[in-house]
């Protein structure tokens, strides 16, 4: 059985990014304030700082992503870092290495921080088990499971806004059963302090027990957007229109789409959030999105700040005294 | 050979007897308990002081990975793991490679098995031919050929047509219908139970309707055709009050339950841990007190290991893409004891669950000690704890829940047919 917090090494310091679970305020708030510092260095001339010069970032991408590969890749030159960019969804993986195969090959390259992204819920864990001490392992999305720097930037994004956690309600909208944003979301604003936290979504988009996350379920987005600071809306797949989550996106957008007319109901400075990429007239209306209280843009530049601020932390990290 | 058990405390579940009885064993039979038979010269005598001697244990599904599935495991590997672990007698479950559909690839099992002159082996007919749960196999031929049960294991048919014409058809020649109580299109892509830690972790789920709903479907269509049930592998506390609700309409219907549901629950995947990627999954800790309490009033008939040895390469995978199952017919012993000892329950009730109640199911003539039947014995020390290592396991597959654990109960001797075929080196 494993039950060790496997981000923390022995003295409680981040060792591995895997998700927001688990892990004390002081740590988030830890990459939200290291994360301000690099503020400057983003809107700088010269946009970098030597702190991981000769380290070697490899991304290592399971499943296609372009946006979240970029940020990350950004993020680690702004610091100086040797970056190697792998989309392994179409080399090794198709010509039957496994997983951890793969990544022993690349730790004999001498990595020193690996960015992973996989369509299976738990493959960062696995990597962090598996990969010598003094690698670091930054889970950027495991299947269903986590997504730790989208929500990390999320929470810059809201402090930024809103200032104070403590007196907040935020909705959460759309398809919360697949999403790892909105389960990384939930645990970063619940340890913050945030006092209420709500999703909304029809039953067939809702995990079992969700509750016991310590969010209010609601179906009717209506009564779930009442009075809320802060709106964070999800990518709706549309995969799901092939199953039988969903009749059609017509329908969705009808019931679960944020238009102006429901963000009325929250507060008049209410901001609202997407993760991106956005399906425009699906899960938000144009409008909203390219609207006075929409915050979509300035989430994507905070979001490499923040990815400094965790290799950074990491790389600073003591190694060797991991496992 | 003949060989004389002493001073051993002799528990035969069957007979609840319980004391310090001899066993003289002549011809691969025990010739008689307590007193010698006129005239018996022992070639061998077992002192059994501090031991229990009792049944050779039944296992109701150890998978040799034969054939097909040899990279895995060996016919060789697995039997002796098997006799190690006290088991004397065992059924296989036909999902082999190909599955066992044909009276040819049955045979050669049972040959290769025969020859290795270990343990009884049972292999399961295949319900449907490859398991496809679309036509029926040919069942008497499969069992002339060694198939004493039928079944579908894993997941009930889809078509349920097929099902009750396959049950119709079992029922004709008196084959009881081995069955996995999981509905397909409700586990879906379902790997861990639907509760709160599958939507924690983000793994998705397999609900318990999945497999109350195929236990109403079962049940139904055991009515309907008359024929014996055997569900093997029963997760939930509602799906075994259904099986209760079932026994009381006169439904004939047994179950049985793995070593890994009574002890552990869906908290125990922890971080992710692919050696608790069970099927059925393991469930809640209400479930799994459902299940320990279900043994005690007899409404779960057996317990099973549900051996599937799995190799580092399928499991140090991501927890969804890893394969199903655990090593554990090494552990069926001690996990039984252990579930005794935390019921506060006597030896003689835990061993029945692994012994006579399993023969029943089965419908084989064992697991009672008595003049005249065949001498399948297990001696084991019930006060020898041991760690489990993989190095301490025979059985090739070295993946289970329970590494690192100290459980108690080591086999010392096990007795084939009257022949020891197995003897611990620590004494």
């Amino acid at each position: 059985m494993i039950n060790r917090n496997p981000q923390l090494d022995a003295n409680r310091a981040l060792t591995h990014l895997l998700t927001t679970e688990g892990l004390p305020a002081a740590i988030l708030l830890q990459i939200l304030d290291t994360a301000e510092t690099f503020m400057g260095v983003t809107e700088r001339e010269v946009k970098k700082v030597p702190l991981l010069r000769g380290k070697s970032i490899f991304n290592l991408f399971f499943e296609p992503s372009t946006r979240t590969r970029t940020t990350f890749e950004i993020a680690a030159k702004r610091l100086s870092a040797d970056v190697i960019n792998l989309n392994i969804a179409v080399s090794a993986q198709s010509k039957g290495e496994t997983l951890l195969d793969t990544v022993d090959n690349l730790s004999a390259m001498h990595a020193d921080m690996f960015v992973v992204r996989h369509s299976q819920s738990g493959a960062a864990h696995l990597i962090a088990r598996h990969v010598q001490p003094g690698i670091h392992v930054i889970n950027a999305g495991d299947g269903r499971h986590a997504h730790p720097t989208q929500a990390l930037l999320d929470m810059f994004t809201i402090r930024h806004y809103k200032k104070e956690f403590h007196n907040l309600r935020v909705a959460i909208v759309g398809d919360i059963l697949h999403s790892r944003v909105a389960r990384s979301q939930i645990h970063a604003l619940t340890t913050l302090g945030v006092p209420e936290v709500r999703v909304i979504a029809p039953k067939t988009l809702l995990p079992r027990q969700v509750e016991r996350l310590g969010v209010r379920v609601y179906h009717d987005m209506r009564s779930g957007l009442r009075d809320v600071d802060v709106l964070m809306m999800l990518r709706l797949q549309k995969e799901r229109m092939q199953g039988a989550y969903l009749p059609s996106s017509e329908e969705y957008f009808k019931y679960y789409g944020l238009t102006p007319e429901k963000l009325a109901l929250a507060r008049p400075d209410a901001i609202v959030m997407h993760p991106g990429p956005m399906n425009r007239g699906v899960e938000i209306d144009s409008e909203v999105a390219d609207g006075h209280q929409s915050v979509i843009l300035p989430q994507v530049t905070y979001g490499i700040a923040v990815r400094m601020a965790v290799m950074a932390i990491l790389a600073g990290s003591q190694s060797g005294d991991s496992v | 050979m003949r060989i004389h058990i002493q001073n051993g405390r002799l528990i035969d579940p069957q007979n609840r007897i319980d004391a310090v009885r001899d066993i003289y064993i002549a011809d691969g039979r025990i010739q008689s308990i307590d007193t010698p038979p006129a005239g018996f010269h022992a070639d061998r005598v077992i002192d059994a002081s501090h031991l229990v001697v009792c049944p050779g244990l039944i296992d109701l599904s150890v998978r040799l990975r034969e054939p097909g599935l040899e990279y895995m495991a060996t016919l060789e590997s697995e039997m002796s793991a098997a006799v190690a672990g006290g088991v004397t007698r065992f059924a296989c479950p036909p999902d082999t490679d190909p599955p066992l559909d044909e009276p040819g690839l049955v045979e050669m099992l049972k040959h290769r098995a025969r020859n290795l002159n270990q343990a009884h082996v049972y292999p399961i007919g295949a319900l449907t031919q490859g398991l496809k749960g679309e036509h029926l196999t040919e069942m008497v031929e499969l069992n002339d050929a060694g198939c004493i049960v039928f079944g579908q294991p894993n997941a009930l048919p889809r078509n349920l047509r097929v099902l009750m014409q396959a049950m119709q058809y079992a029922a004709t020649f008196g084959f009881s219908v081995w069955l996995s109580p999981q509905d397909i299109h409700l586990a879906y892509d379902g790997v861990a139970h639907d509760g709160e830690v599958s939507t924690r972790l983000g793994l998705p789920g397999i609900p318990v309707c999945a497999e109350t709903i195929a236990i109403a479907n079962i049940v139904l269509l055991a009515k309907e055709t008359q024929v014996r049930i055997h569900l093997c592998r029963i997760s939930s506390a509602e799906g075994l009050a259904m099986i209760r609700a079932a026994r009381q309409q006169g439904v004939k219907i047994t179950c049985d339950v793995s070593i890994n549901h009574i002890h552990l629950s869906d908290m125990d995947i922890g971080y992710f841990d692919s050696n608790c990627h069970m099927t059925p999954p393991l469930r809640s800790f209400n479930d799994r007190d459902a299940l320990r309490a279900g043994l005690i009033d007899g409404a779960i008939d057996a317990i099973c290991s549900d051996h599937a040895p799995v190799d580092d390469d399928v499991k140090l995978l991501p927890f969804g893409q890893s394969e199903t199952g655990a090593t554990g017919v090494e552990l069926l012993l001690p996990l039984t004891l252990k579930w005794g000892l935390e019921m506060k329950r006597p030896l003689v009730e835990a061993l029945a669950a692994i012994t006579c109640r399993p023969a029943g199911i089965l419908g084989v003539d064992a697991g009672v000690l008595a003049p005249g039947v065949v001498a399948d014995i297990c001696i084991f020390d019930p006060e020898d704890y041991w760690k489990v290592t993989p190095s301490a396991l025979l059985s090739q597959g070295k993946n289970t829940p329970f590494l690192g654990m100290q459980l108690p109960g080591k086999v010392r001797y096990t007795l084939v047919n009257g022949n020891i075929v197995y003897e611990s080196s620590v004494s």
